[in-house]
Parts: C-alpha cells; structure tokens; sequence
C-alpha cells in the first residue's frame, strides 16, 4: 500500500510560493532484513515533480536515502493565489501518486 | 580498551551535557518541522468516517464527553468520568466502549491490534491521532472533580509509585528524579507539573526512530514492559488510572501536539 495518503499546502510569501508535501510510503532501501533474515526489496519514490497551473517547475529525483513517510518543502519563484499546484511522485515499482491544492 | 572507552566518556560528558542538551533541542526542532502527523491524522479520520462492525456505522455518533460526535476540544478534557459505563475513561477506552456499543463489535474483536507497526498502523493510534489534532490550542484539562475522577487519580498515584516485578521497579524510579536519563533522553519527573506539562501536552505522538503514532496507552504498556512487569491489560483500570494521574498532574498547558518524538 505505498500510495497511502498525500497532504499538501502552498502558501504564498513575497514574491515566492512555499510549497509543503507530506507522503506516504515506505521507502524501502533494499537493505533491510525481515525477521526471517530475507532482504526487503527496494522500494523508494523515484521521481518527484511539481507543477504549477500545469508547467512543471521542479523535477526531483530521490533516493534511498529519503526517510519514511518523508516531507519535501520547495521554495517556487512567483505564484498567485489560487494557483494550481500538483505534486506527483513515481516509485522503483512504478507505482504513482498525486495531490493537487490551490496556493493560500 | 572497554575500560579506556568507559573512562573517556566519564570524563567527557558532565562538561558536555549543556551542549548535547542544545544539540537535541535543536534535533527535536528539525524532525518536528518534518514530521509526518498529518498523514495519521487523514487515516484517523478516515476510520472515524468508516462504518464497521456487525452493525455497520462509524463512529461519528461517538459521544467522547462533548455530545455525540463532538471532537473540538474533546481530548483535552480526557480522562474524564462517563456516566454511560460508570467509569473514568481515557480516549482510547472512550473509543473502545464506542466500538463496543456502537458498532457492536466485540471486545476481542476490537483489541485484537491495538498497537499497530510501521507498515500498518493500529486503527486506535490512526483514531487518536485524528481526535487529538482536534484540540490543538486547548488547554490540557483532564477531569478531577467527580468521586470516580478522584480515585483513579489515587489509584493512578499508588501504581506510579508502587515497586514491583522482578527488577522492584516502579514509574518512579525513572521518573521520581531530576537529571536521570537513558542513554541521551532525559527523563521527566512525571509526578511534578512543571515536568509532566509538556509531556501531556504532546502526547499521542509520532516517533522518528522506528516510523510510529504511539499512543498514551502503549506509553503505559511498554513502561510496564521496560520495567518487566506483566502486560497490562487495554484499557484497563490500571492504565486508565495511570493515565488520569499524569495527565491531571500535567494539565493547563494547550495541547501542542499530536507530538514528534526521537
């Protein structure tokens, strides 16, 4: 179950949009061990992007690293109120996920 | 070389011990920005919406002490006496007789998971993640005024301090002192205010280490465990008195919480 819930808020400063996302998954790092000492496979987001009012303006690429459940801030140059902002993630198992909120 | 290892941090941490204090201050700080809280709180109340059990209905008609279904503020007056089940209840027993009453689900049924993992939370720590975000800015005021309120706080006093088990342990013996800690977590002296506030005010809270929501009864659960004691039962007399007795000691701050903890 790695698309679990998103939440997101995109508040806007002067001259710039902050841009906050929380995500749900496991973000397996492949080397873990279950209780039988069998590997956990990897499991980690790929890909994440940013689109405002439907341009992309952030492409991120992550790794094993990032922790569970992890939170991701961005600093994007402009924005409107009530711009459109949607984040999207894809996962090392294809896997694919996203939320959408209107800039306060 | 243990010796020399042992010897070397002897010496090294009175001097330190401000430092690494400022340092997990500022650690606590940064994983509170990041944490994750919020996602417990959307699967909280998804599951408070749900409806389940045999007789098929959420928990929305829940009375948790406000009214039916009422949830602004509700945490911050819990424990507090039901005169429904004649019996102080913290949140989770609340939700429990919900479960019970409401949903008509079993008891066994409903205890099954309480304390969930880190692949699948327990539908009590989603739950009071959900309820306990409702009353951020409330200030912490369990009930201690009913007869009932009264003797669970008692009661919750004498366990706090009773030593037993085989290691003779009691709460207290963690946390009856200033300045102990284990290993680079000070312990708070729950039986004083000015040390119980903050606790009670951020507790249920999610912990960084292992990807959890813990809530205020496994907080009970595992301090037996760690003091090797038997497992208390859920939503007991006991935990629930326990419960009333910290919380009631560390009321009238606003709840700031659900928390994030190491």
């Amino acid at each position: 179950m790695a698309a679990g819930p998103m939440k997101m808020r995109a508040t806007l400063g002067n001259g710039y949009t902050d841009v906050r996302v929380l995500m749900t998954h496991p973000m397996e790092t492949g080397q873990r061990k279950d209780p039988d000492g069998k590997l956990i496979p990897m499991h980690f987001i790929q890909n994440l992007t940013v689109k405002v009012n439907g341009k992309t303006v952030v492409e991120a690429e992550t790794s094993q690293a990032v922790s569970r459940n992890p939170v991701f801030t961005f600093r994007v140059k402009g924005g409107a109120r009530g711009d459109k902002v949607e984040v999207s993630w894809v996962d090392t198992e294809g896997e694919t996920n996203k939320t959408e909120a209107a800039v306060t | 070389m243990r010796f020399l290892i042992l010897l070397w941090i002897g010496l090294v941490l009175p001097v330190h011990a401000q430092d690494a204090k400022k340092e997990i201050q500022r650690y606590q700080q940064m994983i509170a920005e990041g944490s994750p809280v919020e996602l417990f709180e959307l699967e909280g109340e998804a599951l408070w919406k749900k409806p389940q059990g045999p007789n098929q209905v959420s928990l929305e008609k829940c009375d948790l002490g406000q009214g039916a279904g009422v949830l602004k503020g509700a945490y911050a007056r819990l424990p507090r006496y039901f005169k429904d089940a004649d019996r102080v209840m913290d949140l989770e027993t609340r939700l429990l007789h919900c479960m019970m009453t409401l949903q008509g689900r079993s008891r066994d049924e409903a205890t099954r998971r309480v304390f969930g993992n880190d692949d699948r939370p327990s539908e009590m720590e989603s739950l009071s993640a959900y309820i306990a975000a409702q009353s951020r800015g409330v200030p912490m005021a369990a009930g201690s005024a009913q007869p009932k309120e009264k003797a669970a706080f008692e009661l919750g006093r004498k366990l706090f301090f009773h030593r037993a088990g085989p290691w003779d342990f009691s709460c207290a013996s963690c946390h009856g002192e200033a300045d102990k800690r284990i290993r680079m977590q000070d312990l708070p002296v729950l039986s004083k205010p000015e040390f119980a506030r903050p606790v009670v005010a951020t507790w249920p809270a999610y912990r960084v280490s292992n990807s959890q929501f813990k809530t205020i009864q496994w907080r009970m659960n595992d301090c037996y465990r760690q003091m090797r004691m038997p497992e208390p039962v859920f939503a007991s007399d006991a935990t629930v008195a326990l419960i009333t007795y910290l919380t009631v000691t560390g009321k009238g701050e606003p709840y700031r919480g659900p928390g994030t903890k190491r």
